[in-house]
């Protein structure tokens, strides 16, 4: 069925069954490969993406659910305040090894500091616990989310 | 004492001849055709590593694979340090699959694992760049009619040091590629290093940070397909019978690829493939594993720990040892575990019927292609192999049986075809990091250590994975820390036991010094008890022949607060190592409430790797690896029932996450020693640090992984 979404953006059209979750419309349909599939059952966070600039996990949600709502990706969370804020501070501190989750990690980081301009460490677990990283690099994405938070870490 | 060499003096001197390229799996004949290198026309291309262009564009190859551990950056610094480059004009290139050219000159073949690329590349990258510099300072000497030893390179320039004349390497690419390169060139004076050792930027992450990385399940190709695979959930098992009529009905469905021993479904979208999958009803030929489970892997295991096994080192008089003062025996037990890399295993293939390239992210890129080779029935230099960035090795990805698979999908397909395996398919169809059971018999007189007899027990992945290296009945890997032991023990004894359970075993981050410390250093912390003696004092006083393992000991223990008072229900554990070229010492500080719950509440590191050629990703490799290892020993364990593994995605097989992971702190000390290695260290260094904090916090001293809850609240005495 046709559905239209505005991703980063930009309107795109597209004809996906009704039940397909968005991670595949993005990466499969549409070659938009910065969103990243890690487990299919919202278990990682490898998949999150903003809708309203809220975090959500694409693996598990339909396209077709997400109607007129804006959706930004890694490809354009640069444009907003906290993403690049965020990206700033990811590679300030070398946050990233092999860098797998770490779409993921930004997104949901982005989203909490929009929604929360200066998080606590209760605040980070929170928002970030959702997120697996297997390289281990969750030391620095506490002190990178300070750090984008205008706090020494 | 036996003659028996450790895995890196038989590394370095055996496989650096050409022999075992002949044994290797699957054989490929040191002259058979191999992928050609990348372009080099018009560019200055002294070696396989370094090509400059009439522009200075600096291309910079990779032999080793980036998959987070920072190797790109590593390699291109020590590159450019030698080659005095200006590192705003390199780019870095995936090195083409290579056996001749990109050997890891540990290996003899080309390879990226055991935390060797900067040991083991260390001089010959220095000496290409050192060699290449030669040969521009020569052809600028030659432009001037000067002296090469009156000029000097910067920065990607040559200067005529007297009259000031200036040429850039690009002006000089053409004329230094007539240049006849140098036999001996000198290498710098680390003092006057001007890279190595600066906490750089990585080349790898501004594309990683963006989204723009592409890995290999980020291959996108015009016409492409999407698979998924189910293999039989028995390993070993066949496909019997497959009704795909469902299955065919799901919009984007293209077609359903029966294999002997697995399914693929084919589809528009990966979404089609994987609903197709899940609306197949097979049935599976189960064979001879059908009834397998962990208890009797287990059983199997034990009964051949009871064994004795071949001597893997022996000095002293083990019987007289063991003979003198108090005696102390100990089993220490490792699950199988999967890798979880959170890139799940994935392969693109285009066949196309008298060629086949194939497209993914592989620690051992000549066996992709060669595996790709044999499963499309085409010779080697028909088989064209892209490398990726990786997401997550961790030893996964030295294996290709995801791209045998993936031709073997491919073969049935029209055009190329992306398969990706869901994450259920890639916990179930790992290939497991061995179980082990290590026995430690050892003997206290004086407070100290006089003998020593241990027993490692398990598979042997060398025996499969590179057979020429297993030699008479010794897993080198396996017993790579039992017989490197940093304490001075007089009489000391090292056999090992192969066992072989009915599952696939294979390299896993820590390799084999992840069995030998845990049970070592849990060890020593009991004996350290029986003695009367503070943990780091024991090990301390046996360390007169490891002084770098002792100064950072010393280190952690001042910067851990060792000895400082705790609350109660609150320990601190140690581990120290020398395992992999590096000398470390880990304290690990853990509550442990009443009901038997951990709580990671501090870890800190000193790190002795030699030279650090990048300081920052130390820190960072140890804090992801202590990481990696404390996950393992909190909640890693695959179990098998009916020949099927239990665990299927993250919800079963746990990952720490961020509301778990404490402060860790990482000392790195100065160093002007050879570098080491250091992606697997904090690895190993975490589990038995824990382990030791547990023992501390609560005196249940554990004896096996991952942590059991239950065991503590049961035998807690404090």
């Amino acid at each position: 069925m046709a559905t239209t979404l505005k991703i980063n953006g930009e309107q795109k059209t597209v004809d996906v069954p009704a039940d397909m979750p968005l991670l595949w419309v993005l990466r499969d349909v549409l070659g938009l490969t910065g969103t990243k599939f890690g487990c299919g059952i919202a278990q990682c966070g490898a998949c999150t993406v903003h809708i309203d600039g809220k975090p959500v996990r694409s693996c598990v949600l339909p396209a077709s659910a997400v109607r007129d709502r804006p959706i930004t990706t890694i490809e354009g969370v640069g444009a907003t305040d906290a993403g690049a804020k965020v990206q700033k501070a990811w590679l300030d501190l070398e946050v990233i090894q092999c860098g797998y989750c770490q779409s993921g990690q930004i997104m949901s980081a982005a989203a909490l500091l929009a929604s929360t301009p200066n998080p606590d460490d209760s605040d980070i677990d929170a928002a970030m616990a959702g997120n697996i990283c297997r390289c281990g690099t969750y030391v620095r994405i506490r002190a990178a989310i300070k750090q984008a938070a205008g706090r020494r870490s | 004492m036996s003659a028996r060499p450790s895995r890196r003096d038989f590394l370095a001197s055996t496989l650096a001849s050409s022999l075992l390229l002949a044994f290797h799996l699957p054989v490929r004949a040191a002259n058979e055709p191999v992928q050609p290198p990348d372009d080099t026309a018009g560019k200055f291309a002294p070696n396989a590593f370094i090509r400059i262009d009439g522009a200075g564009k600096t291309t910079l190859v990779m032999p080793q694979v980036e998959m987070g551990q920072g190797i790109y950056t590593a390699v291109a610094m020590i590159l450019a340090e030698e080659l005095d480059a200006d590192l705003a004009q390199v780019t870095l290139q995936h090195a083409p699959p290579n056996d001749k050219l990109y050997a890891n000159p540990t290996f003899g073949i080309q390879v990226t694992g055991n935390s060797n690329s900067v040991r083991a590349f260390w001089t010959p990258l220095r000496e290409a760049g050192a060699r290449a510099r030669a040969m521009l300072m020569q052809a600028a000497a030659q432009h001037w009619q000067a002296e090469a030893d009156q000029c000097k390179a910067a920065n990607g320039w040559i200067t005529h040091e007297s009259s000031g004349r200036k040429l850039g390497y690009g002006e000089l690419a053409e004329a230094a590629s007539k240049v006849t390169p140098p036999q001996q060139v000198p290498l710098k004076d680390p003092k006057n290093f001007t890279l190595i050792g600066k906490p750089l930027k990585r080349f790898d992450t501004p594309d990683k940070t963006s989204g723009k990385a592409v890995y290999g399940i980020d291959a996108m190709l015009p016409g492409m397909k999407f698979a998924t695979v189910a293999a039989c959930p028995v390993f070993g098992g066949k496909v019997g019978h497959v009704d795909d009529a469902r299955a065919k009905k799901i919009p984007g469905v293209q077609k359903v690829v029966v294999l002997d021993d697995m399914v693929a479904v084919v589809g528009d979208h990966m979404w089609a493939a994987k609903r197709g999958l899940d609306a197949l009803a097979i049935t599976w030929d189960e064979g001879k594993n059908a009834k397998v489970n962990s208890a009797d892997i287990w059983d199997d295991l034990r009964r051949a720990s009871e064994k004795d096994g071949v001597v893997a080192k022996s000095v002293g008089d083990i019987a007289k040892g063991l003979a003198t003062g108090d005696r102390v025996d100990a089993a220490y037990e490792l699950p199988l575990l999967a890798h979880a890399t959170l890139e799940p295993q994935n392969c693109t293939v285009h066949f196309k019927g008298d060629s086949c390239e194939v497209w993914t992210g592989s620690q051992i890129l000549p066996r992709v292609q060669s595996f790709a080779a044999a499963a499309a029935g085409l010779p080697i230099d028909k088989v064209t192999a892209n490398n990726h960035l990786i997401g997550g090795g961790f030893g996964r990805r030295l294996e290709a049986d995801m791209v045998a698979s993936a031709v073997r999908v491919a073969k049935q397909v029209d055009g190329p075809v992306k398969v990706v395996w869901t994450r259920e398919e890639d916990i179930q169809h790992d290939i497991y990091r061995p179980a082990y059971r290590d026995t430690i018999s050892a003997s206290l007189s004086g407070g100290r250590i006089v003998g020593w007899k241990y027993r490692v027990t398990g598979s042997s992945v060398i025996a499969r994975w590179l057979p020429p290296a297993f030699q008479n009945g010794i897993d080198i890997d396996a017993v790579d820390s039992a017989i490197d032991m940093p304490y001075d023990i007089p009489n000391f004894h090292v056999e090992y036991v192969r066992a072989e359970p009915p599952v696939p075993t294979g390299f896993w981050r820590g390799v084999g010094p992840n069995n030998n410390v845990f049970a070592i250093e849990s060890f020593m912390d009991e004996l350290a008890r029986k003695a009367g003696k503070d943990p780091i004092a024991f090990r301390r006083d046996m360390l007169g022949k490891t002084p770098r393992l002792r100064a950072a000991l010393d280190l952690v223990a001042e910067k851990s607060d060792w000895g400082k008072p705790l609350p109660a229900r609150v320990g601190r554990g140690v581990c120290a190592q020398p395992s992999f070229g590096s000398f470390i010492a880990t304290v690990v500080e853990a509550e442990v409430d009443g009901q038997g719950q951990v709580t990671l509440r501090r870890v800190t590191s000193a790190v002795d790797t030699g030279i650090a050629v990048n300081p920052d990703t130390i820190a960072a490799q140890l804090q992801g690896g202590l990481i990696f290892g404390l996950t393992a020993a909190l909640y890693g364990e695959i179990t098998i029932d009916k020949g099927r593994v239990q665990q299927s995605n993250f919800n079963d097989y746990r990952m720490l996450r961020i509301d778990e992971v404490p402060p860790i702190e990482v000392h790195v000390i100065k160093s002007g020693e050879a570098p080491g290695g250091i992606g697997e260290t904090g690895t190993t260094a975490g589990p038995p640090a824990l382990r030791n904090a547990i023992y501390a916090a609560t005196g249940v001293a554990l004896r096996r992984l991952p942590v059991d809850r239950d065991l503590i609240r049961a035998e807690k005495k404090s």
